[in-house]
């Protein structure tokens, strides 16, 4: 990585080298025994340069190939975006917790262990199910260098565990489902095998909902499916600069219900998403998105955030292309209400587990639409069963201008969200009984 | 740069010493560039090589799998491989029977990596000048990519196939708002190496753009039940979504209920209704001669007359379900294994003419489009980028962007009207298991569902 540095430093006044290396292996079952073992090594080699001002950047998965590297940056360097930042200098990190050895050296048999084990639980609940599960263990090596001196190298453990049941009746078809992960192993089925039960339980029998405006709690998963998707591209800096984020000229407003509060938090020990710093190698701090209903600020990268005159974030992050302004893990402040008080005040309404085709909508403006692939009718105060063939639709901003409840217990979703279930008082439903 | 060749001609002569029943390998080298602009400006252009491989096992029905980058020591990565498989299996291993074949195969397409990025980036700057000469246009993305990529595969019953496969893809979206109400319009097109689709957008993005403000002042739709029209966009979308999906066999091999349900003969549609899954077209986005294992491709007629008569396999699949293998196993690049999908994916055409088809509708939707869709098998929803009221027979008034969803197996058989006009949209990508997108295509003439569920306001 030096050398590729000093050679590029010799064709572009700037120049950024970022490299990941990366072991996984992974358990897979199918129709509920161990079907498949994957193992999967990996290296992503980026150059970044700034040459004449401009941006040029380049991969290779193999790090001898410094030549070709360099000239695919400069070629794209001709008429890449002016770079307005600069590359950031030798700067102190947290120290945050996300390797744990023990990922590594978990055997295969144990992770097989767990993956039937888990499977069991679900199958000693519902005979007749048919389960694929995941268990998945990975360590992954980032480092840095630039050429003011920055330079950043953190290596970092992941296992995770899924799990998802269908069950078939006719063409009835119903699917649950739970995943957890964390730099530590996972060595207990139970917690993943009890989302999953209390999904079949409260699935049991059929319900259906009337069409119209009807209350609806949102559960972690469900906030996850509907409403998330929405707000991640609305906090985006580079939305913001574009005009495109519908609170971007809302900053110190308040736009959501006092009870909402969001912030991002890549500092958290031991979760998937936490890092010393961003993939610019600017230092990771929490960053408060909604604070009481008032929007607080904005994610950035060097790059936007030099563009609307402000500082980066740290969210800087990379999908295999340029960095740019992402949340690294997502979490809404616990309130105070439990899910058993919400559904007690609930006349006639829905409990949305998980909702098809949100994300299809018009996003950027809010919009979703789904179908309620799993969810519940609440009746006089009871989750009475499943419904289906029921489309919900909302907005978010108008969704959350106004919540009833907050959940006061929250948890994580896909490593990614930590929420409580959301309570909204109204919300379209098109159902066909 | 690991050279491919060499490394594949090493393996053809140790595959077959080890204690598997079947061992494959594929090795692979692309190129890809990529230029994307966010609003006026260019915001990345980039280009990437990678080499790769993998090498797959399979022993007593259970599989080892081992993707990496570094090409040393590839015996030590064939042992794993064989390692993990003999630690899975504990059944019998059954693949559908194929001769070995020995071939390379030509890319006589254009290539376009061999066009400037210089060129790419002057027509993407003519398209980016069109939508922003629309008035209330807030800002545009560009998303524009291409690759090529060769690929090696081996296998231990004697297999070498060198294959090549070029992919494009650009996409356009046009964002209009207005006192924070914000409306998007998207155009995407694909190709399988020729780039000549790609010069003469400059009417649909102008289109694009217009339509996008002209969405701000258009109403939502009122949920409910409609008779809904789709062009062969969306058509070739819902055909994807609600039907292709089911007959990909991986989900029904081992599923005892599903096979009851996707029993062969059953009748699933009316009589007009034939659908399509074929990689031996040529020239299409999913196209090609061979799949990942090795198997030719074919034209796999799912639905014929109304009625379940084929659906898509692997090599294990087929065997599993007594059935001829079809040549549906694809993996997107070397760091996944094979597994059932989808080609190009298509309604055949019917009778009737675009005007019969909504002559008689009093109330219903005309939506338009692609913007996404995905399915559970039993339900499925897709979302229309254009849609329109019909009234009396006609086309009215434009509406904000929809969402339909339904039952499977219903709306098939609520499908009462077939056009004449199949047409085959090249701008999509398919996800399963973690491996997206798979380049496909999709088709359709225009259809006609009666009852179908609406998300709306």
């Amino acid at each position: 990585m030096e050398k590729l540095l000093a050679l590029a430093k010799k064709v572009a006044g700037a120049a950024e080298v970022f490299e990941v290396a990366a072991e996984e292996t992974s358990a897979q079952f199918e129709t509920n025994r161990l079907k498949h073992i994957q193992s999967k090594q990996s290296t992503h080699l980026a150059l970044r340069i700034i040459k004449e001002g401009r941006l040029g950047y380049a991969t290779t998965t193999d790090p001898d190939d410094i030549k070709n590297l360099i000239d695919n940056a400069v070629e794209t360097a001709r008429f890449g975006m002016p770079a307005k930042f600069r590359l950031p200098a030798p700067s102190a990190y947290p120290q945050i917790d996300i390797l744990d050895p023990a990922v590594e050296a978990t055997p295969l048999e144990d992770m097989d262990k767990l993956g039937q084990e888990l499977i069991e639980l679900i199958i000693a609940h519902t005979p007749e199910i048919l389960c694929e599960a995941m268990v998945n263990k990975e360590t992954e090596s980032v480092k840095l260098l630039n050429s003011s001196g920055g330079q950043a190298e953190y290596k970092k453990s992941i296992f995770s565990v899924g799990i998802y049941g269908s069950l078939i009746r006719g063409t009835d078809m119903l699917f649950v489902g739970e995943s957890q992960s964390s730099c530590n192993p996972i060595t207990q089925p139970k917690d993943i095998a009890e989302v999953v039960i209390q999904q079949l339980e409260l699935a049991k029998n059929p319900a259906s909902v009337s069409t119209g405006q009807l209350p609806v709690i949102f559960t972690p998963r469900g906030a996850a499916s509907a409403l998330i998707p929405s707000l991640v591209m609305a906090f985006n800096g580079k939305m913001v600069l574009q005009g495109a984020s519908p609170v971007g000229n809302k900053l110190g407003k308040k736009v959501f219900d006092e009870k909402l509060s969001l912030w991002d938090d890549p500092t958290i020990a031991f979760r998937p998403h936490s890092r010393p710093c961003d993939d610019e190698g600017v230092a990771s701090r929490r960053t408060p998105l909604i604070e009481q209903g008032v929007v607080a600020n904005f994610l950035y990268d060097l790059q936007t955030a030099a563009l609307a005159n402000t500082e980066s974030t740290g969210s800087g992050s990379r999908g295999g292309g340029l960095p740019t302004p992402a949340p690294s893990a997502l979490i809404i402040a616990p309130g105070k209400t439990s899910m058993d008080d919400m559904v007690k005040d609930i006349k006639e309404g829905l409990v949305i587990e998980q909702l098809m085709g949100a994300e299809q909508g018009n996003i950027l403006g809010g919009d979703f639409s789904g179908n309620v692939l799993l969810g519940y009718k609440v009746e006089s105060g009871k989750i009475v069963g499943r419904v289906k063939n029921t489309m919900v639709s909302g907005n978010v901003y108008q969704v959350l201008k106004e919540i009833t409840a907050v959940g006061s217990q929250a948890e994580w979703v896909g490593g990614f969200l930590h929420t409580p279930p959301l309570y909204c008082p109204r919300l379209s439903v098109a159902s066909k009984g | 740069m690991p050279d491919i060749e060499t490394a594949a001609a090493r393996l053809a002569e140790t595959l077959k010493k080890y204690k598997a029943d079947y061992i494959e390998a594929r090795l692979e080298r692309s190129q890809r560039s990529h230029i994307t602009y966010r609003g006026k400006e260019l915001e990345s252009a980039g280009q990437s090589t990678a080499v790769g491989g993998n090498i797959r096992a399979l022993v007593r029905g259970g599989w080892g799998f081992v993707s990496f980058n570094d090409f040393n020591d590839l015996p030590q990565r064939i042992e794993l491989a064989v390692k993990q498989a003999t630690l899975v299996g504990k059944e019998e291993s059954r693949l559908a029977p194929v001769e070995p074949v020995v071939d390379t195969v030509d890319n006589k397409q254009d290539r376009p990596l061999t066009i400037p990025l210089a060129e790419k980036k002057q027509l993407l700057d003519e398209y980016n000048e069109i939508i922003w000469r629309t008035p209330h246009l807030q800002t545009s993305v560009i998303g524009y990519a291409d690759s090529h990529q060769e690929t090696i595969f081996l296998s231990s019953p004697g297999s070498y196939i060198r294959q090549p496969r070029t992919d494009i893809t650009i996409r356009l979206s046009a964002v209009a708002a207005e006192d924070g109400d914000v409306q998007q319009a998207n155009l995407s097109l694909g190709s399988r190496g020729d780039f000549s689709p790609m010069r003469h957008l400059h009417k649909e993005v102008e289109e694009m753009a217009k339509h996008a403000v002209a969405m701000l002042s258009a109403p939502r739709v009122k949920g409910g039940e409609y008779t809904v029209v789709l062009d062969p966009v969306l058509a070739g979308v819902f055909v994807h979504e609600a039907f292709g999906h089911l007959s990909e066999s991986d989900f029904v091999y081992e599923d005892d209920r599903l096979r009851q349900v996707m029993v062969l003969g059953k009748q699933f549609g009316s009589k007009e209704l034939n659908i399509v899954d074929s990689a031996a077209v040529p020239g299409l986005r999913g196209s090609y001669k061979y799949d990942d294992e090795g198997v030719p491709a074919t034209k796999t007629y799912l639905i014929k007359e109304g009625k379940l008569v084929g659906r898509l396999h692997s090599r294990e699949t087929a065997a599993k379900m007594n059935e001829k293998p079809t040549g549906n196993a694809r993996a997107i690049n070397y760091r996944y294994p094979p597994i059932v999908r989808m080609t190009n994916t298509y309604i055949e055409p019917g009778k009737s003419s675009f005007d019969n088809i909504i002559a008689d509708i009093k109330e219903g939707v005309y939506a338009k489009n692609w913007f996404g869709g995905t399915t559970s098998m039993e339900m499925f929803t897709f979302s229309a980028g254009e849609a329109y009221m019909i009234r009396n027979g006609k086309i009215a008034e434009a509406l904000r962007p929809v969402v339909l969803t339904g039952n499977v197996f219903t709306t098939l058989n609520n499908i009462d009207a077939i056009g004449d006009d199949l047409d085959m949209n090249q701008g999509g990508g398919c996800g399963k298991g973690g491996q997206y997108p798979l380049p496909v295509s999709n088709g359709s003439p225009h259809i006609r569902i009666s009852r179908c569920l609406v998300g709306g306001s």
